[in-house]
């Protein structure tokens, strides 16, 4: 199969204003993959220029083997909910449906009315009265009626409660597995993305700092704990991400690309999803100090 | 038919907690052979996970062969863990209840009493090389 993304020195800008800097990345198919960065680090730029709503201003993008929003068919195979899943305040839930029955050549009509019913969306009810929950549900149901190979939601549920964000995951997991369609989904609620996604990608100013699977990443990332200057020398292809020291203790957080952490006089453990993302983003703030004003670190516990 | 939960801040992965509540459930007798087990789709609607975190679990299960998917109808026991000391669950609990008991009235807190326990656990039942 095709891969799902595919990006070769990727980059975006908006004037001068650099948005995404040279991503080159290529994720498989069927994984729901996870988006996770600060604000303003280009989550948002990158499911654009995915979604085909903008172009690259240099690199190359392909999405399904294919450039964005290339032709009819290309759209059709793309179900795109932009931040705060958007729909027409002024129109009906019915009128919705109808929009989406006449707008899309694969629309699927059995599957609208049913997940509409499925989710207690009143027809007759304008869209703009809905709950942000209802609403977010709206907008995943024309997305997955239009029947689309590859969902992307930016952000879908960063302002529901954590009820209706529940609520939204079990039915967007009902679809994957239903439907069999791949999803990309930006979010800063971590313990959210360690329940649906197989893969991650970790975004920090305009640049990517860790995409793979997540059984792969789990797989290579260690907690090393040692006697403070027992971890000084490391062998090459061990990565420390971060590392924290008192007088007598070392912890490094680290990425071993070459399985040497295992022969390591240390204490070491996994890191959960987490815990590991966490490091990723810690890491990138850290850096950003000094060289510019810090970046509002927004990964929720 | 049983139902899964996750706990995600246990350090178990979450296919491994699938596995794990299906074996716990075979061993209690609260699953036995013939018994279906939820579908995928039943799964991720309930516990809002990735299907192919369930797949691998089921998977997994066949491969210990516990389960067997049939296809278009789900997934199976075909294997039960639960054997005859099963009937022995009940008066153990009681010893053991009545053990709780002394420990309580000894003056042990409810730390006490796990810490205690899970080191002689540990201990009797510990593999000498």
């Amino acid at each position: 199969m095709k891969p799902v993304l595919r990006t070769q020195g990727l980059s975006k800008s908006y004037g001068s204003r650099p948005a995404l800097i040279d991503v080159t990345l290529t994720v498989p198919a069927g994984r729901v993959v996870g988006l996770v960065g600060p604000n303003g680090a280009g989550k948002s730029t990158l499911l654009n220029l995915a979604a085909g709503m903008i172009a690259p201003t240099a690199g190359t993008i392909e999405v399904l083997g294919s450039r964005p929003a290339a032709d009819a068919a290309q759209l059709a195979r793309i179900g795109f909910v932009a931040q705060d899943t958007p729909v027409y305040a002024g129109l009906t839930v019915g009128d919705h449906l109808r929009m989406g029955r006449r707008l899309n050549p694969r629309w699927d009509d059995a599957l609208a009315e049913g997940r509409v019913a499925q989710v207690g969306l009143d027809p007759a009810q304008k869209a703009g009265r809905l709950s942000g929950g209802q609403r977010a549900q709206l907008a995943l149901t024309i997305a997955a009626a239009k029947r689309p190979e590859l969902l992307i939601f930016d952000e879908p549920v960063a302002s529901l409660d954590p009820l209706a964000r529940r609520a939204f995951l079990q039915s967007l997991m009902e679809f994957v597995a239903e439907l069999e369609v791949g999803v990309i989904l930006s979010s800063h609620l971590l313990s959210d993305l360690e329940r649906v996604c197989d893969h991650m990608i970790v975004l920090t100013g305009s640049r990517v700092q860790l995409t793979g699977d997540v059984e792969d990443l789990l797989a290579t990332h260690y907690r090393l704990v040692a006697a403070r200057g027992g971890l000084d020398a490391l062998p090459p292809g061990v990565e420390v991400i971060h590392a924290e020291h008192t007088d007598r203790q070392s912890t490094l957080l680290v990425h071993d690309t070459v399985g040497a952490v295992p022969g390591l006089a240390a204490d070491t453990e996994h890191l959960n999803l987490e815990d590991m993302i966490l490091a990723y983003l810690t890491r990138a703030a850290l850096g950003a100090v000094g060289a510019r004003a810090p970046q509002t670190l927004e990964a929720q516990r | 038919m049983i139902d899964f939960h996750l706990d995600v801040r246990s350090g178990v992965s979450p296919y491994q907690q699938l596995v794990q509540q299906v074996q716990r459930a075979l061993r209690l007798g609260l699953l036995s052979v013939g018994d279906q087990l939820p579908t995928v789709k039943e799964v991720v609607a309930k516990l809002a996970i990735n299907p192919n975190t369930v797949l691998k679990a089921y998977r997994e299960l066949e491969h210990l062969g516990l389960v067997t998917p049939r296809p278009g109808l789900g997934t199976f026991v075909t294997h039960s863990l639960a054997d005859d000391s099963l009937a022995a669950h009940e008066p153990l609990r009681r010893e053991l209840l009545g053990w709780l008991d002394k420990a309580q009235r000894a003056g042990l807190d409810a730390d006490s009493i796990e810490a205690l326990f899970l080191t002689t656990f540990r201990k009797a039942t510990e593999v000498t090389p």
